[in-house]
This record gives structure tokens, C-alpha cells and sequence, in this order.
């Protein structure tokens, strides 16, 4: 059960999608996929509680966690803001892009930003290149053939969304 | 069963939807509601149709619209659905070409032959039954009552499929090693974690015909006597993951897959398996590595996957194109399969075109169509009406074709003779506005990014291209830093440990061929 103090995290969902996998051969990315979709990331004491759970050690859990772009271990913003720089995006501007997005938002690439609101990454090909340069929010939202200028807009968007 | 009069499938992939397809089909919802015929007409949602923006299909006339925005659906309500009359202005351009695959009326693009994506916008890929009813999971019955596993080997040997990942090793003589390889346990994996940046090609299979390629692996598992199969699909490609789950389920609710399929004694199930987004997994011993729950790093080959691949056991990998075209050649044998194409390079190829041209999107064309026709006829030149300067063809890790060699003809044979590849299938066409040393510098980035650090060439060897490249664009380089590189690029070629940084300089190397003068102009003056 969780615990009421409201600072302890409820792992009752991990632990059990630990004991659904448990004795499977080659679960350990799936697992991880779930695990941090529900908890948004793979914390190390996530880690440790998977590793104790399946019966892997901690360093190939970690060794696995830090190689793939797409798990991460610090939570993600509300809004994750992905460019496009595939070859197709690079040449129609994807560079500048990220320039700009960095400097709107006070943050590098990689970073969230302090209101926890958005995070900023840099994808490879979407597989949408003849729209390029693309930027995506949380996957869902896609903006085509964007411009530098269109990027306050943008920004600005979101935060009247959650100011409402 | 509801009858329509007609079907309108539409395609509603990413591309699609930044194009606006959401707008287009929630106005079409809307007009036929109005028009009171949401009983006649039903709107079928389906993945890319390998054409440029919103497009549809309107079934039975298979008359095809392209670039349709919102705006357009009322008069193409109103003429071709009420009145019958299709609207001139939106169709796609007509083909000339006959088309080989009998009871298509659809007009391609010019040239066109389609095996692999015969089905893809034509049935409800979330329905299986349209999928039976255009002899889907035919060819898997006929194998499994009239064919011994060896037979179904000599079939597609016969065909002399070669593997459409990159590589092109012959499919036939792959399934051949892993029949002979005695083992309790074998496994068959789809690989569908496509990285390559520019290539869409796999997920447009999945998305729009997910049970050719589920009936193909069963084919293939039936052959090597295999009983488990894996699909191993890129995390990013959120609905390929969706329609290829949904179609499992179908399968197996149908008996295509679980115990005794078709009464036989043959069973298999598949599992899916999400790619975590590294370019090294599409390697198939780092994709086998990856399924293992590890870091996806390649391993040492020889053993070769067939001998001793997923947790030891011998283990097929095929790409997902390749196995789109098995049920095809169950069905209409491999001597109607080496008829398409030219000799020693059999069938068709799916190529992705993009960059500066008129009609970008996904074709198939037999093999041995030269990339000078594809530039023509199909991609029907620049769209900027600049001139071309080179096609990047197979994804980053391809070749670098400058205009005038395009005469060149794309079939395995020619392009090996010519030492090139024809990779994942991408061909980018960049016009020359472009810098040399810009275009290389973000194909630099990319492996720079991707080499996953396990051998030091391909770890090492693409951090220095990179900073040489950047060097260069920013016009700081030195004369010297060329030819370094030419040696380095050298090395990479030929101690990397996987293809990853092997195939990594090919760029590179056909650019200093090429364009070294152009490179040159990186040299800050008086530098040597």
C-alpha cells in the first residue's frame, strides 16, 4: 500500500509489472518501457527496486537505461518539445531552431525547466521529412515546416493552457 | 455484414496528420452527415499511401486524390460521391504504365509495381478479414498442407530474394542455415527498428498491411521449424507498435497463430518488442542483444545469428520489406517473382524519395530503374527549379551520387559492381544550394551521436570526422585536414567492428571523390 506521508513514491504499480514479467527471458526493456511510462522516469531507486525485483543486476539495469536515448533518469517536463534533426530537417533549418528554443526557454537541450513545464530534446528522422523541419510536443502536437518566429507562439500556447 | 456503396480509405499517418488530415476528415464526417449518407459511404483510416500530403482513395472507381485540404471536401462530397463525376483538379497524376498486380485499377505514380505494398491503402489494415479477403493467410495455409519446410526453402531460393535491410544477403540461403542447424528452439525475428533517417518505407508496411508481414514470419517460422517470433519495432513509431499489436490479437483470434494453425501440427506466437531509439540496434546482433534485455552492442561474428542468435539459439533476422514479399511468392511462385526486376536482383524495391523534387513519398519500381528515371519521371524534378547536385542514396551510411552519374541503375548487382548500396531505400535529392560541407557536417553529427562506443575506430573515428567537418564549415580547416581524414575514413572502413562504422565513411569517401574541390573551400587560406 502506499504510504499516506505523500514524500514516498507508490511502487505498487512497478511491482507488479515486475512480477508480471518475472522469469521471462529478455524482459528487462519491456519492463523498463512500462516503468517509466508510468512513473515518467527510471530514477535510481526505480533502478534498485527492478534489479532486486527481476533478479538482474543493477549495473546491467543502469547499463541499459543509460544507452537508450529514450529512457531517462530525471523526470521529464509537462511538455516535451522534440526537434527534428534528421538530415532532411538540418538542411531546412532544424539548427536554428534548437538555437532559438534554447534561448526562449533558458534551458540546453536535454534540460527541464525549473516550473517543470518543458523539456527540451533533439530527435533523429521522425519519418515525416517532407514536411521538415519538424518539431513535435509530447508526440501528440506536431508542428510542420517551422519557423524561428512561430517558436513564441508556440511556447506561449502552452503556458496559457496550463494558466487556465 | 453492412453494405457501402463506396469506401474512402484515407491516409492518416504523421506525415498525413502534419498535413492536416484530422481537419479533412472531420470535415468529411460532417459533410456526409449533412448530405445523409453515412450509411452508403464509410471512411477507412489507414497509414501513409505514399503519396504527398492528404490523400485518399475513393473505392470502387480507385480513384486517387492527393493534397486535399478541408476546403476541397465539399465539391469532392457533392461531384464524385453524390453525383458520380471525380473531381479532375485533386486526382493524382495518371500512369501510363499497366499495372502487373491483376484487379488494381488505382493509377500509380509512373512506373510503379507493387508487391510489398499491394495491400497498403487499398484494405483496412485493423481488419483482418480484408486482409483474408485479398488471399491474405493464403499462402501460409497452402504451405502448411501441400509443402515440407525444405520445399518452402527451395521456393524462395528459387526467387533469389535478397535481403531489402541493406546488406542483401540472399533470404533463401539464410533460412537454408538456420533449417540445418539442430536445435530444440529457434527463433524468427522482423526487424522493424528503422533508423534510418529519411526511410519510412517498414512503417508504412506495418501501418498499412500488419498482417503480410505477421503471415510471412509464420511462412518463414514453418520453414526453419521455428515456434517464437519477435517483432522488434522502433519505440518512436507509436501506431506501426498500436496496428501490429492489434493485429497479433486478430491472428491468433483467427488460429493464423497460437497451437496447431490450420490443423497442422505447427505452432508459433509473436511477441513485440520496443526499439529504445539507437540507430546500432537495426544491427542484428545488437538488436538480438537489445531483446535480451541488454545494452544494444553488436557481437562478434562469426557465429552468424543463424547458428547461434537469441539467447544462443539459431535465429533468422529479416527486414520487414523482405518478408512483405514471402506470402507473394508462396503465391505466385518464384519464377513470376524473377520475371520483375533484372537478373540476379529479382522483384521490386521500395524507395522513399525526398528532398528537392516535386513528388516526394514512397514508391516500389523493379529493380534496375535507374536513378536518373526515378528523378525524372517519378520524382519529376526540383522543386526549387535549381539544379540538382548529387542524391544521397540508402540513408546516411549511402552513397553520395552526383548528378552526373545518375545514370546508374539501382539494382543490387550494379550497385555492388559499383561499390555502392542501396542501404534502406532512401534516395535524397539536395539541389545545389546546398554546401558540401553542411550537408556532411550534420551526417557527421548523426554518427557521431549513434556509434554506440564499443569498438574504438567507429567511436573514436566518427567524433573526428565530426570535428573536422565543423572545422571545414566553418571555412577554419586545413589543406591537410582531408587527406587525414581520407586515411582515417579508411581505417573505419576497415577495422570498425559492426557495419555501423564500416558503412558510417561511405559519405564521406564519395564526397572527396566528388566534391573535394567544393571541400576545399572549407581550407582557411594559407593553411596547409
Amino acid at each position: 500500500m502506499a504510504c499516506e506521508c505523500g514524500n514516498c513514491i507508490d511502487y505498487s504499480v512497478l511491482d507488479r509489472i515486475v512480477e508480471e514479467s518475472r522469469g521471462k527471458e529478455g524482459i528487462l526493456i519491456n519492463v523498463l518501457h512500462s516503468v517509466q511510462e508510468h512513473y515518467g522516469a527510471l530514477t535510481p531507486d526505480i533502478q534498485k527496486r527492478i534489479s532486486d525485483g527481476l533478479n538482474i543486476p543493477l549495473s546491467q539495469v543502469y547499463g541499459t537505461v543509460t544507452f537508450y536515448h529514450f529512457f531517462t533518469m530525471v523526470p521529464k517536463g509537462k511538455y516535451v518539445i522534440k526537434i527534428c534533426t534528421g538530415t532532411a530537417c538540418y538542411v531546412r533549418g532544424a539548427n536554428k531552431l534548437v538555437e532559438n528554443f534554447v534561448d526562449k526557454l533558458g534551458i540546453e537541450v536535454g534540460q527541464t525547466t525549473n516550473d517543470g513545464l518543458f523539456s527540451l530534446e533533439t530527435v533523429r528522422c521522425v519519418g515525416a521529412c517532407s514536411l521538415a523541419p519538424v518539431v513535435t510536443i509530447n508526440d501528440v502536437d506536431i508542428y510542420k515546416r517551422v519557423s524561428p518566429k512561430e517558436i513564441d507562439g508556440i511556447i506561449a500556447g502552452y503556458r496559457q493552457k496550463e494558466a487556465e | 455484414m453492412k453494405f457501402y456503396r463506396s469506401h474512402i480509405i484515407l491516409g492518416m499517418d504523421t506525415p498525413s496528420l502534419l498535413a492536416g488530415a484530422k481537419g479533412v476528415r472531420d470535415t468529411l464526417e460532417k459533410q456526409l452527415k449533412e448530405k445523409n449518407i453515412v450509411n452508403e459511404i464509410r471512411i477507412v483510416e489507414t497509414g501513409s499511401l505514399g503519396y504527398n500530403g492528404v490523400s485518399m482513395i475513393i473505392y470502387p472507381e480507385g480513384i486517387i486524390y492527393t493534397g486535399i485540404k478541408p476546403e476541397d471536401i465539399k465539391e469532392l462530397v457533392e461531384e464524385h460521391l453524390i453525383k458520380g463525376r471525380p473531381v479532375k483538379r485533386l486526382m493524382a497524376i495518371e500512369s501510363s504504365q499497366k499495372d502487373i498486380c491483376a484487379g488494381k485499377q488505382e493509377k500509380l505514380l509512373d512506373g510503379q509495381v507493387r508487391i510489398v505494398l499491394k495491400n497498403a491503402g487499398s484494405i483496412d489494415p485493423e481488419n483482418i478479414i480484408e486482409y483474408i479477403a485479398k488471399d491474405g493467410y493464403m499462402a501460409l495455409g497452402k504451405v502448411l498442407n501441400e509443402n515440407t519446410p525444405k520445399e518452402v526453402i527451395d521456393i524462395v531460393k528459387n526467387s533469389e530474394l535478397k535481403g531489402r535491410g541493406g546488406a542483401a544477403f540472399p533470404t533463401g540461403k539464410k533460412w537454408e542455415f538456420t533449417y540445418n542447424t539442430e536445435s530444440s528452439q529457434k527463433y524468427v525475428i522482423c526487424n522493424a527498428d528503422e533508423g534510418e533517417p529519411g526511410t519510412f518505407k517498414d512503417r508504412l508496411i506495418m501501418e498499412g498491411d500488419p498482417h503480410a508481414v505477421i503471415e510471412a514470419m509464420a511462412i518463414c517460422a514453418y520453414a526453419i521449424g521455428a515456434n517464437k517470433g519477435y517483432i522488434y519495432v522502433r519505440g518512436e513509431y507509436k501506431l506501426s507498435i498500436d496496428r501490429i499489436k492489434k493485429a497479433i490479437k486478430d491472428a491468433e483470434e483467427h488460429n493464423f497463430l497460437g497451437e496447431n494453425i490450420f490443423d497442422s501440427d505447427f505452432s508459433f506466437n509473436i511477441e513485440v518488442c520496443l526499439g529504445g531509439g539507437a540507430y546500432v540496434c537495426g544491427e542484428e546482433t545488437a538488436l538480438i542483444e537489445s531483446i535480451e534485455g541488454k545494452r544494444g552492442e553488436p557481437r562478434l561474428k562469426p557465429p552468424y545469428p543463424p547458428v547461434c542468435g537469441l539467447f544462443g539459439k539459431p535465429t533468422i533476422v529479416n527486414n520487414v520489406e523482405t518478408l512483405a514479399n514471402i506470402p507473394q511468392i508462396i503465391l505466385n511462385g518464384s519464377d513470376w517473382f524473377k520475371k520483375l526486376g533484372v537478373k540476379g536482383s529479382a522483384g521490386t524495391k521500395v524507395f522513399t524519395i525526398l528532398g528537392d523534387i516535386n513528388e516526394k513519398g514512397l514508391i516500389e519500381v523493379p529493380m534496375g530503374i535507374s536513378l536518373k528515371e526515378v528523378f525524372e519521371n517519378i520524382a519529376k524534378g526540383t522543386r526549387s527549379g535549381k539544379k540538382v547536385k548529387f542524391a544521397h542514396i540508402g540513408g546516411s551510411s549511402g552513397n553520395i551520387v552526383p548528378f552526373n552519374n545518375f545514370d546508374i541503375k539501382l539494382d543490387l548487382n550494379t550497385l555492388a559492381s559499383s561499390d555502392l548500396t542501396h542501404g534502406s531505400g532512401v534516395i535524397l535529392f539536395v539541389s545545389e544550394d546546398i554546401h558540401i560541407n553542411d550537408y556532411l557536417k550534420s551526417v557527421a553529427k548523426f554518427f557521431k551521436h549513434e556509434s554506440c562506443g564499443k569498438c574504438t575506430p567507429c567511436r573514436e573515428g566518427t567524433f573526428r570526422i565530426y570535428q573536422f567537418m565543423e572545422k571545414l564549415n566553418k571555412k577554419e580547416g586545413k589543406k591537410s585536414d582531408i587527406s587525414k581524414m581520407k586515411d582515417l575514413c579508411k581505417v573505419m572502413k576497415n577495422a570498425s567492428f559492426c557495419g555501423l562504422g564500416q558503412a558510417a565513411v561511405n559519405p564521406f569517401l564519395d564526397a572527396m571523390t566528388h566534391f573535394e574541390k567544393e571541400m576545399m573551400e572549407g581550407v582557411k587560406e594559407g593553411k596547409k
